[in-house]
């Protein structure tokens, strides 16, 4: 009985807990749901700057409520998604935002894995180009196999043999 | 020979890779809490702000960076910022100079306990705006308080400092950036 009282204020303390996650206020909240549930989307996409591993949705930094409230002006002024995310972006950087765009300055970030890979590739290619030579791998012949498990049974004679002398 | 340096080639690259990691996340000075700004050489964004009332000074607005010819240090500060008060000094410094305009922003904080901070460190800024909501921080890609901004007489901003002026900052970073602004005009 005790282990279960126990158990459930564990987890009424974990609820709790992710109940504050939340830390958009509602007075924040616009009445139109669709403009809304863009602003959230959009929200947690935009880091706060003050914390910078919280996106400002969940954070409860004073810049990332303005920066909340800025997003949902935006969106009832008409802007579409990506205008908020470049007007956001346009004074703290690229960096305000988790998904890096691209452009210029982010292609090899975006490119780099595959650049690496066909280099790799490339390297490959050349490498089993250049041995032509290679000795394939043939499997042995009936008179070979017969040899070789010849020469193991011997082996193993003289190993048996030889632990049976020492024990 | 020649096949046994193609073999350790990819791992020369890996080796030079981490090394370039390494130096990179270890090299002195790193602090990857600093962003670089956008904002830079780009001309100062459009603001209006209001005074803070009885400390003595107007309130100043975009056009204020552009129409006396000078360069103007644009500091970010607050009363609830301890930082502030740590480099309050080198505004102090700052303020004297009649060859530049220094604008302070009242950045997120009540009117009476600016104006008690202002009048008991002293009032180094020649302007000082409220930015209550932050509003005109934003516009300006301010993060967290202290910031310095360095705009030159045509209002293009040419440099920000974020976090406190250290020791030295001022005659390393701040002085000569503005000793040069002044020389191009």
């Amino acid at each position: 009985m005790r282990g279960l009282f126990l158990f459930a204020a564990v987890l009424l303390i974990f609820t709790a807990n992710s109940n504050s996650v939340k830390a958009f206020e509602p007075d924040e909240i616009l009445d139109d749901p669709a403009l809304e549930a863009r602003a959230r989307e959009i929200s947690k996409e935009v880091r706060c700057l003050v914390c910078q591993n919280e996106p400002i949705d969940s954070s409860n930094a004073d810049l990332a409520k303005e920066l909340r409230i800025v997003v949902r002006e935006r969106l009832v002024a008409g802007d579409s998604d990506d205008d908020v995310k470049s007007y956001l972006s346009a004074r703290y950087g690229d960096f305000v935002l988790f998904r890096p765009p691209f452009n210029t300055a982010t292609f090899l970030l975006w490119f780099g894995p595959l650049l690496v890979f066909s280099v790799g590739g490339v390297g490959l290619i050349f490498f089993y180009r250049g041995n032509k030579n290679l000795k394939v791998v043939k499997p042995l012949s009936l008179e070979e196999e017969a040899r070789f498990n010849q020469l193991l049974d011997e082996d193993k004679k003289t190993k048996s043999s030889d632990s049976g002398e020492t024990s | 020979m020649n096949k046994k340096i193609l073999f350790t080639l990819p791992l020369l690259i890996t080796l030079v890779l981490f090394g370039y990691f390494f130096w990179a996340l270890t090299k002195p000075g790193r602090d990857p809490k600093i962003l670089p700004s956008v904002l830079i050489d780009k001309p100062a964004p459009e603001f209006n702000l209001t005074a803070l009332e009885n400390l003595g000074v107007p309130g100043f607005s975009r056009a204020d960076l552009t129409s006396n010819g000078k360069v103007s240090v644009v500091n970010i500060f607050a009363s609830w910022c301890v930082p502030c008060l740590a480099e309050h000094p080198d505004m102090v410094k700052l303020g004297k100079r009649d060859d530049i305009n220094l604008y302070g922003i009242n950045y997120r904080d009540k009117p009476e306990d600016a104006l008690n901070w202002l009048n008991r460190n002293g009032n180094p800024y020649h302007r000082v705006g409220r930015d209550p909501k932050s509003r005109t921080g934003i516009d300006w890609g301010v993060y967290g308080v202290p910031e310095t901004f360095i705009v030159d007489a045509t209002g293009t901003i040419r440099y920000k400092h974020v976090g406190p002026l250290n020791p030295g900052d001022l005659d390393n970073k701040i002085l000569p950036i503005i000793d040069n602004l002044q020389a191009q005009k």
